[in-house]
């Protein structure tokens, strides 16, 4: 009989990557567990970039001459495989920013400002990343917009129950993590996308620890508004993405000002140009949007289902192999519910302890809360030790990670 | 790991020689580093000189922001408070005889900012009060 085809083959992939051939250390290979923070880069995405400013570096948008032309199409190319990868209506639903974070306050300050006032209501949950918190904090401190929290049951999910109820106090707005960065949890966005739109709110989702994995079809969830970063998916920092329904993006107010947003500009004022450019100003990251439509196209020659179906088996595995290891707690629901995220804590070693000794092998893990410090306070637990998979991951770097465990026992026994 | 974690770090860790609070005490200082969630909070009882008589600790953290503050307690014993206003950096690091990224640095000098700004704190008011 033969084996059952894996989903992926992590050991072709990684010839891919070349940081992954590095040691650490003398002697120490490079164990990497940190991809909901960032990941690592394929050959393809680097070399894009390098390509780019080798062959056709030139600013976009304005100039006639060909390398600007060249420039302008590269970058436009790019901004269409993104919308296609999300399977966005257009193009012009989707804006370059710098990363997630900056979508969100793009958002909270150009959509909140024109349509948000003193009492009304932004629907949070207790799970969000800060990115999906401070920004409403602000907009609240300027507007007195008020903020209601959807919490977060024992097993690491949303309270349905207590979402419905908070949505009957009708907020103007929801926004929710697509998948949470410390419990792993993917929530159900469909579900509470047609909830809050029947309660006449609009949506914006923060799928930064989502789109990288899975499948994510913009139109079939509905969400009036997106934001994902390049840099969790292959691709490089310093760019990311807002998707907003046209018509919306379009009734919105400009976020920043500068060359490129405008239509037209006098001494007396100025006219904005269409979306997305309108939220476009100054010169963007255009060797990064290249290198992302690279990413993509490494992704989606993989399957993004194939992908998500991997990180499936190897954080089953390691979720099976961590409840081995006495002391150790994971946080957040079962396997079926989660995404290729483990947050876990050990008895008596603080997270640093645990992330130093597993550094000494070469294992990079993350250690504190993650930048979502109100879900450690629900836990009533000040940090969490965390590993994170993506493509390249395999179960043999899972049993070292257990290894490193026991390792860490040994050294605070 | 045999550098990072000597046996001296781990021991203080688990077997702290300054734990535990002074009351009444002359001066005392609690502060936290909210990236780690790591607090540490210092007590001391000074004599006419204005020397330490007695100090202790009390906090929570990872093994090097408890072991710094323990050797840093034990440290400052007999020491005047203008002895303790000229430590630095290099004293602790000397104290833990290791090496410190800038992320672990934060850990190891949580008590020593804790313990100065008690000192300075509590002078600041009492000029105050003059």
């Amino acid at each position: 009989m033969m084996a059952p085809k894996k989903a992926l083959d992590p050991r072709k992939i990684r010839a891919d990557f070349p940081v992954l051939a590095r040691q650490v250390r003398p002697g120490v290979p490079l164990i990497y567990l940190d991809n909901a923070a960032t990941s690592q880069k394929p050959s393809s995405v680097i070399e894009a970039m390098s390509h780019f400013y080798e062959e056709m570096n030139a600013n976009i948008h304005r100039g006639i001459h060909q390398l600007a032309e060249e420039a302008t199409i590269a970058y436009e190319e790019a901004r269409n495989r993104i919308a296609k990868f999300i399977s966005a209506e257009s193009w012009q639903e989707i804006v370059f920013t710098r990363n997630t974070t900056e979508a969100i306050n793009l958002i909270a300050y150009a959509w909140g400002l024109a349509n948000l006032q003193a009492g009304d209501r932004v629907l949070l949950t207790e799970m969000e990343h800060h990115a999906n918190i401070v920004p409403w904090h602000m907009l609240s401190d300027r507007q007195g917009v008020v903020l209601d929290f959807t919490p977060v049951t024992d097993d690491g999910k949303l309270d349905l129950q207590a979402y419905q109820d908070l949505l009957l106090k009708g907020p103007k707005l929801v926004s929710f993590t697509h998948m949470s960065n410390v419990l792993g949890t993917i929530n159900p966005v469909e579900e509470l996308t047609r909830m809050a739109h029947d309660a006449g709110a609009l949506v914006l989702i923060d799928a930064a620890q989502s789109v990288p994995h899975l499948r994510v079809d913009v139109q079939a969830i509905d969400a009036d508004f997106m934001a994902f970063s390049s840099h969790k998916m292959l691709g490089p920092t310093g760019i990311g993405v807002l998707y907003g329904k046209k018509d919306l993006l379009n009734q919105m107010p400009p976020f920043l000002g500068g060359g490129d947003m405008i239509k037209r500009v006098k001494l007396d004022g100025f006219s904005t140009n269409d979306a997305p450019y309108k939220f476009e100003a100054g010169t963007p990251a255009i060797a990064e949007a290249i290198g992302f439509h690279a990413a993509i196209d490494y992704l989606d020659a993989l399957g993004i289902e194939n992908v998500h179906t991997h990180e499936q088996e190897l954080i089953g595995y390691a979720l099976d192999r961590l409840e081995e290891v006495p002391g150790v707690k994971v946080y957040g629901p079962g396997p079926d519910e989660k995404g290729g995220v483990a947050s876990f804590t050990f008895d008596g070693v603080h997270p640093h302890d645990v992330a130093q000794v597993l550094d000494q092998d070469g294992i990079a893990v993350r250690a504190g809360h993650h930048c979502a410090m109100p879900i450690h306070e629900k836990l009533s637990i000040p940090a969490t030790t965390r590993a994170s998979f993506y493509i390249y991951n395999t179960t043999e770097e899972v049993d070292a990670l257990i290894e490193g465990l026991y390792e860490v026992k040994k050294v605070f026994g | 790991m045999d550098d990072f974690y000597r046996e001296v770090i781990i021991d203080r860790y688990k077997n702290p020689q300054m734990r535990g609070e002074l009351d009444p005490h002359d001066y005392s200082y609690q502060d936290d580093n909210p990236l780690c969630g790591d607090e540490i909070r210092i007590d001391l009882r000074v004599n006419g000189d204005d020397k330490v008589t007695e100090a202790a600790f009390t906090g929570h953290g990872c093994a090097i922001s408890m072991a710094s503050a323990d050797m840093l307690v034990e440290s400052i014993m007999g020491k005047s408070l203008e002895e303790i206003k000229s430590l630095s950096k290099d004293d602790i690091l000397e104290l833990l005889g290791i090496e410190l990224g800038p992320v672990r640095l934060k850990c190891a000098l949580l008590s020593l900012k804790v313990l100065k700004a008690g000192i300075y704190g509590m002078e600041e008011l009492e000029e105050e009060l003059l």
